[in-house]
């Protein structure tokens, strides 16, 4: 057999990554996981989480993160710090570019997760860190008293925007449809909360300030209509875009860009799995990128015992 | 080394921060913050490499609500590179440690 430096390599250490580390590593499998910032992905930024089981008061994403890191450490998986640049794919020994060397290995788990998908208009960028956010748990409490807007109808920016009412006098929820696609319980809680205003059938169209936030416009498609509403933030979730600029042409993507798996969690390329986030599938949660990832850790498993035979 | 990265409050900002002779890093946080809590280990062993060059300081916002308001602080982690008490860098969010590496070898 041929020199490789590892059996397997898993790209990013949010609940998918470390998931498919732990069994790796228990598999006593010559694996490294590579994360470019710190592990434990979108949870870091989650205030609460209530539907993981096993945690029946809930707990917060942070707390949840340690504990799975803490897990994984305990069956000392090699975790390091680095970004993955991009791939070769083409021969079954793979080659992988870190910011700083190249690497190779026999069997590769995609964890890379998504990240928050931008709306595009005017205003977004320039007031990034002035009011307009994605994160409610960084934020929410800057903007106590005062009044803000939310952009969604997903679980998502239902649960974000009951965690800002906490802290903000008046949340606007600016939903472009007439009805929200969060879990009925989200549902439920959001249209019994007397801080939460919703604007149905509505766009963001525009976000104004002269340093921070100020004003937003806000579109009703039904009528067309535009008004200015006075807010000091404006927190935007309408969905995610896998994190796969590394990723070359031959692994096979859906029409959204994400990574299509069999049963297996295998990609369109022998030893090349996919798992969480960043896989086409319909539903993105912890629950069920974990899952992913102990499919997607036994399937490699078993296509290195046939590689090394 | 978490001995490398020195607490400062409003009330000496002025004194440590743009009065400095070196250049200063400061991390606004606080203990709500769940990103933030992930960003500090990261600070702490930037604080290792670069300390000889740049001072490391974090300042918990709540605690100090003057000196994040001065700087139009909305958001949290914010990383914040003083240089002669000018601004020089800023980054807001948890970003990959290269990111502040790049940074700080601005200076
Ligand atoms: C605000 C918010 C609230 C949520 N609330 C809930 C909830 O209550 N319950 C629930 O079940 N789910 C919730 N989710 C969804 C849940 O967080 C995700 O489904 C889950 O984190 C997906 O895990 P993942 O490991 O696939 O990806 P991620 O969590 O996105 O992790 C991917 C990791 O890969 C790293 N990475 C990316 N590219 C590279 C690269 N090139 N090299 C190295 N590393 C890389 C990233 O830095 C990141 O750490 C929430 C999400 C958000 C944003």
């Amino acid at each position: 057999m041929k020199n490789v430096d590892y059996d397997l390599v898993i790209v990013g250490g949010g609940p998918a990554g470390l998931t498919a580390g732990l069994y790796a590593a228990r598999a006593r499998l010559n694996v490294i996981l590579f994360e470019k910032i710190v592990p434990g992905g979108q949870v870091v930024t989650t205030d609460w989480v209530e539907n993981y089981p096993g945690f029946p008061e809930g707990i917060s994403g942070p707390d949840l993160v340690q504990k799975m890191t803490a897990q994984v450490q305990k069956f000392d998986l090699n975790i390091e710090t680095n970004a993955v640049v991009s791939m070769d794919l083409s021969e079954p020994i793979k080659k992988i570019t870190l910011s700083d060397r190249v690497i190779t290995t026999h069997a590769i788990i995609i964890a890379s997760g998504a990240s928050p998908k931008k709306l595009g208009v005017p205003g977004e960028d320039t007031f990034y860190g002035k009011g307009v956010s994605a994160c409610a748990t960084c934020d929410g409490p800057f903007f106590k008293d005062s009044v803000v807007a939310a952009v969604g109808g997903g679980d998502t920016a239902v649960q974000e925007s009951l965690f800002l009412t906490k802290f903000a006098k008046k949340v606007y929820l600016i939903h472009r449809r007439d009805q929200l696609r969060a879990e009925a319980i989200l549902q439920e809680r959001a249209l019994a909360n007397e801080k939460i205003e919703f604007l149905w059938d509505s766009v963001l169209t525009g976000i104004q300030g002269l340093t921070d936030v100020e004003k937003i416009s806000v579109q009703n498609l039904k009528t067309g209509d535009t008004k200015d509403i006075a807010v000091a933030g404006c927190f935007i979730w309408v969905g995610i875009l896998p994190n796969l600029e590394f990723l070359p042409e031959l692994v096979e993507l859906d029409q959204y860009g994400f990574i299509i798996v069999d049963a297996n969690m295998q990609t369109s390329v022998a030893g090349v799995y996919a798992a969480g986030d960043v896989r086409s599938t319909p539903l993105r949660q912890i629950a069920t990128a974990v899952g992913d990832a102990a499919i997607a850790a036994f399937s490699a498993e078993h296509y290195l015992e046939n590689v090394k035979e | 080394m978490a001995e490398g990265v020195l607490e400062i409050e409003d009330s000496n900002f002025e004194a440590e921060v743009l009065q400095s002779e070196k250049p200063v890093l400061v991390d606004f946080w606080a203990p709500w913050c769940g990103p933030c809590r992930a960003i500090a280990p990261v600070v702490e062993e930037l604080a290792g490499t670069f300390g000889d060059k740049i001072k490391f300081a974090k300042c918990n916002v709540d605690d100090n609500p003057v000196s994040p308001g001065k700087f139009g602080i909305k958001s949290i982690p914010t990383l914040i590179l003083f240089d002669g008490g000018e601004i020089i860098d800023k980054v807001i969010g948890i970003v990959a440690k290269s990111k502040l590496e790049e940074m700080l070898n601005k200076v």
